[in-house]
């Protein structure tokens, strides 16, 4: 059970702004959140939302490494190296 | 063309990985496959979801926690389970620092979720915890798209 403490400022290492500005950081990685252009996300729906993009990006993964364990026979990997470091433009 | 393209540096993560995990394909590739075939299948697909992860971790190397947990793990599977199961246990039971705290408040326990979610997570402070993730999920996009573009290269 956590009681609520008061904070302390200036001499505690983790300020509220701190905490705030890493979450809006998170918040800018969600596609879900970013796009819905709301600055009323509460920090909760933050890490909820998080926890399911991340679970969402390792179930593609897992998707995508079932896919390649079958395309394993026809690959090349120099000529696909050159290939996707010359096409991904980011 | 842009030299500051960072699609050609050859020390980006993206390239880093890229080259690390084709490398790590063909050797799945050329491996003696097992007795039976339907194991086969399923020895492939871990093989290569663990060199993906694997990769990545390297291609960030040992700078961050997740990327030095994931390399951790790997290298030590029948470790890392017994260490983990103590390591959770004793976390829960210690005295929590009352500003982390903050992730309790906040997310009614669903900063302990995402602590499972990130490798590394469970020792992390609140604050590095959520730096930790914002770098993961980076890389994690990263990851997803690399091999998507082999995948879609050689599904034609």
């Amino acid at each position: 059970m956590s009681s609520r403490r008061s904070r302390q400022s200036g001499s505690s290492r983790i300020s509220d702004d701190q905490i705030i500005e890493l979450v809006s950081k998170l918040q800018q990685l969600l596609p879900e959140i970013r796009n819905r252009r709301s600055d009323k996300v509460s920090a909760s729906k933050v890490l909820q939302e998080t926890c399911n993009y991340i679970r969402g990006l390792h179930k593609e993964v897992d998707d995508l490494s079932e896919r390649l364990s079958q395309l394993l026979a026809t690959i090349d990997a120099d000529s696909a190296e050159a290939a996707i470091i010359r096409s991904l433009i980011m | 063309m842009n030299p500051q393209n960072l699609s050609l540096n050859p020390t980006s993560i993206r390239s880093k990985f890229t080259k690390t995990f084709l490398r790590a394909l063909t050797r799945i590739n050329n491996r003696r496959p097992p007795i039976s075939p339907s194991r086969e299948i399923y020895q492939r697909y871990r093989r290569v979801k663990i060199a993906a992860d694997a990769s990545m971790a390297s291609a960030v190397g040992s700078r961050r926690t997740w990327s030095r947990a994931i390399l951790w793990k790997i290298r030590n599977q029948r470790r890392y389970r017994a260490l983990v199961s103590r390591r959770i246990s004793t976390h829960a039971m210690t005295k929590r620092d009352p500003r982390e705290n903050y992730g309790r408040e906040v997310g009614h326990g669903s900063a302990d979720e995402l602590r499972r979610i990130v490798p590394g997570g469970e020792a992390m402070d609140f604050c590095s915890l959520l730096g930790e993730t914002a770098h993961y999920i980076k890389c994690l996009n990263t990851q997803v798209q690399v091999m998507r573009s082999i995948a879609d290269l050689y599904s034609t």
